[in-house]
C-alpha cells in the first residue's frame, strides 16, 4: 500500500501519450477543456492526432464515431456532465448502435467538482450511460486503476465510458494488481457486511470500515469499478458470505452503483441493502470536502448505513428462526 | 466488375437509365414492405445513382478495402434508395430487397452498418451524419489512396444545430476530402421547409462557414457529375452541393407531396407508378 495521492486526470493524459506511442491509430478529441481533462498532454506530443472540436460535444462524439468506423481508436473527453448529458443521443445512435470503438473519458464527475456548482456536477452520468445497450461503464478509484482502465478500453472492442474525478485520490493499487473490464476486487476483508464502492467513495468507505472496526464490526469492501457489465459473481458471493450490503457512490441515488448492485442482488441473493448516494438532488457550490458532508457522502453516513443493513440482516435472521419454531414439520 | 475508368465514363444517359431501374426496384420493395419513405427516397435517388455508379471508388467484392470512398446517408430515412443502389452494385442479393423492414432483415427501417453490407454508418437520427462523415474524412486524410467521403443531408435536417457544428469543424480542419450534398426538396414531415423553419440561404450559409458551395439541379446528371468534379478539384475546403430536387421525383402523384414523405405505395399506386416509369423507358 502506498500513501501517494495522485491525479487520475493527469494519469489519463500520460496514459494517452504512452498509448499514442504504441499505436498510430490512437486519436484524441476534446471540446475546449483539454487543460482540465489533461488530454493536452497528448495534444502536445501528437498534435496531428489531436482534435480540439471546440465547444461542441455532439459534433465531437459523432466525429469520434466516424473516426472509429474508419479504423481509428478515438478517445473523446470533456466534463462528465457535457460528455454524457449534452450528447446522450449521439452516444446511443452514432456510437453504441453501430458498435463503434469510441472511448469516452470524462473528468469532473460528482459533487467534488466543487465551486463551479450544480451545472457542472454530473450526478446522473453513470445512470444514463448504463442505460445504453452494450455500453461499458467504468469508475476507477485511483491513478493506477485509471491507467489500467484506459489501456483496457483502448484495446476493447466496443464503446466504453470512463468517469474520473477532479479531486486527486490516494493510490491503493500497485502495478501488480490485475485489472480486467468486468472484474471487481475485494480491497478489504470482512464478514459482517460488504460495502460496494467506486471512485472517490471507495476511499470514504475505507475510512468507514476503520470506524466500524473500532465498534467490532468487520466490513468487507468490494471495488466494482466496472459498473457495467458488473461483476455479478463477486456481488453475489459477497452478499451470500456477509449477508447484507451497502453501496457508496458520488452520484444520484437513481440508476448508479446502488441500482447496479441491487439488480444483481434481486436475481441472486436478495439481502438487506442500504445506499449512500446523493438523495435525488442537484449539486451546489462549495469546497469538495464541505460538499461531501452536505450531501452525506461521509464515512459517518456509511457507518450508519452499515449499521442499518446489519440490523435488518439480524431482524431477518430472527424472523426466520421464529418461523422455524412456529411451524412444526 | 467495372474498372474505375469504365465506371467514371458512364454518361448522364446511362446513369438516368440506372436511376429509373432503381426507382422501379425501390417502389416494388416499398410496396412489399408496406411502409417506408417513398417521397424522400425518390428525391435523392439520382444523387445516389451518380455516386455509386460513377463517382465513388468502391468495390463490392472487396468491401472493406480501406482506400474506398465512403457514403454516409445522413438523412437515413431515405434508406430504400440506398438499399436498391447497394443491391445493384452487388453488396446484397435481389432477394434481400423482399425483406425490407422485417425483423431479421439486414434492411432495417433506417440503415444499420452492423447488419447491412455496404452501409458505412448507422443513421436515422437526423443531424449526426455530417459529423460522422467528417470523422471518417479526418481519419482518412493521410491515407495514400486519398479516399473521399460523401454525406447526403436533407434540407429539413439542416435545422439540427449539430449540422452547423460539423460545418464549422470541417471548414476549420480544411477537410477537402469531405463533400456534403443537400437534397433540397423543400418539404419536411409537417409541411414546407420554408414555413416550418426556413433554412435559406443554404449555399450562402455553407459559404459563410468556410465551405466551397454550389447549387445545382439534383435530377440533372450532367450537373451532378460536374458538381462532384468541382468538389474533387477544390483542395483546401470541404464542398457543399445544394441539389435542388423534387420530393417524389419520377412518379407524378408523389411529386411535391408531403403526404408521400413516409408512406409506401399500395397495389394500385404501384402499378400506376410503374406504368409511368416503364412508359418513359427509351424516350
Amino acid at each position: 500500500m502506498s500513501s501517494r495521492i495522485l491525479s487520475t486526470r493527469a494519469e489519463y493524459g500520460q496514459t494517452l501519450v504512452r498509448l499514442g506511442e504504441r499505436s498510430r491509430d490512437i486519436v484524441v478529441l476534446d471540446a475546449d477543456l483539454s487543460g482540465s481533462t489533461c488530454t493536452n498532454a497528448f495534444a502536445k506530443r501528437f498534435p496531428e492526432r489531436f482534435f480540439n472540436m471546440g465547444i461542441s460535444e455532439q459534433d465531437m462524439i459523432c466525429t469520434a464515431a466516424g473516426m472509429s468506423l474508419a479504423g481509428k481508436i478515438p478517445f473523446a473527453s470533456s466534463f462528465a456532465i457535457f460528455a454524457t448529458g449534452r450528447c446522450w443521443e449521439q452516444i446511443r445512435n452514432a456510437v453504441a448502435l453501430p458498435g463503434c470503438n469510441v472511448n469516452i473519458v470524462a473528468t469532473h464527475g460528482g459533487v467534488t467538482v466543487g465551486k463551479d456548482g450544480a451545472s457542472h456536477q454530473a450526478l446522473e452520468d453513470v445512470a444514463i450511460m448504463r442505460a445504453i445497450p452494450t455500453m461499458t461503464v467504468i469508475v476507477p478509484c485511483d491513478a493506477v486503476e485509471t491507467r489500467k482502465a484506459i489501456e483496457a478500453a483502448a484495446w476493447y472492442d466496443g464503446p466504453v465510458y470512463i468517469r474520473l474525478t477532479r479531486e486527486n485520490l490516494p493510490v491503493i493499487y500497485d502495478e501488480a494488481s490485475p485489472f480486467r473490464i468486468g472484474v471487481g476486487s475485494i480491497v478489504r476483508a470482512g464478514d459482517d457486511l460488504t460495502i460496494f464502492a467506486v471512485g472517490l467513495m471507495l476511499h470514504i468507505a475505507r475510512e468507514a470500515a476503520d470506524l466500524l472496526q473500532r465498534e467490532g464490526i468487520s466490513a468487507r469492501i468490494a471495488n466494482v469499478s466496472t459498473l457495467k457489465p458488473i461483476d455479478a459473481s463477486l456481488v453475489a458471493s459477497c452478499a451470500e458470505e456477509t449477508g447484507c450490503a451497502v453501496t457508496a457512490e458520488e452520484h444520484n441515488i437513481t440508476g448508479g452503483l446502488g441500482d447496479a448492485v441491487g439488480e444483481v442482488l434481486l436475481k441472486t441473493h436478495p439481502v438487506p441493502m442500504e445506499r449512500v448516494a446523493v438523495n435525488d438532488a442537484f449539486g451546489r457550490s462549495g469546497d469538495p470536502k464541505d460538499l461531501l458532508r452536505y450531501f452525506d457522502l461521509t464515512p459517518e453516513a456509511i457507518v450508519q448505513a452499515s449499521k442499518r443493513a446489519i440490523e435488518r440482516k439480524h431482524a431477518l435472521a430472527a424472523r426466520a428462526k421464529d418461523r422455524k419454531h412456529a411451524t412444526p414439520a | 466488375m467495372l474498372t474505375d475508368q469504365q465506371r467514371r465514363s458512364r454518361g448522364p444517359q446511362e446513369l438516368a437509365e440506372i436511376a429509373r431501374d432503381l426507382r422501379i426496384a425501390m417502389l416494388k420493395m416499398l410496396h412489399k414492405a408496406g411502409s417506408g419513405h417513398t417521397g424522400s427516397s425518390l428525391s435523392c435517388i439520382d444523387i445516389i445513382t451518380a455516386l455509386y455508379f460513377s463517382e465513388m471508388r468502391h468495390y463490392p467484392f472487396d468491401a472493406e478495402w480501406t482506400g474506398r470512398d465512403r457514403f454516409v446517408l445522413s438523412k437515413g430515412h431515405a434508406a430504400p434508395a440506398l438499399y436498391v443502389a447497394l443491391q445493384r452494385a452487388g453488396y446484397i442479393s435481389e432477394q434481400t430487397l423482399d425483406q425490407l423492414r422485417q425483423l431479421e432483415s439486414v434492411l432495417q427501417g433506417h440503415p444499420d452498418s452492423r447488419r447491412c453490407p455496404g452501409v458505412e454508418a448507422s443513421t436515422g437520427s437526423l443531424g449526426q451524419g455530417l459529423s460522422v462523415a467528417h470523422g471518417m474524412a479526418l481519419a482518412l486524410r493521410d491515407h495514400p489512396e486519398q479516399p473521399r467521403v460523401y454525406a447526403l443531408l436533407g434540407d429539413g435536417e439542416l435545422q439540427e444545430g449539430q449540422i452547423w457544428e460539423a460545418a464549422m469543424s470541417a471548414a476549420h480542419y480544411h477537410s477537402a476530402n469531405l463533400c456534403a450534398i443537400v437534397d433540397h426538396n423543400g418539404l419536411q414531415i409537417d409541411g414546407v421547409v420554408a414555413e416550418i423553419m426556413s433554412v435559406e440561404p443554404v449555399d450562402e450559409k455553407f459559404r459563410a462557414f468556410g465551405w466551397h458551395a454550389l447549387t445545382i439541379d439534383g435530377h440533372d446528371f450532367a450537373q451532378i457529375l460536374q458538381a462532384l468534379e468541382a468538389a474533387q478539384n477544390c483542395t483546401d475546403r470541404p464542398t457543399a452541393i445544394v441539389a435542388k430536387t423534387i420530393k417524389g421525383k419520377g412518379v407524378s402523384f408523389c411529386e411535391n407531396s408531403v403526404a408521400w414523405h413516409g408512406k409506401a405505395p399500395n397495389a394500385a399506386e404501384l402499378s400506376a407508378a410503374l406504368a409511368e416509369l416503364t412508359g418513359s423507358r427509351g424516350e
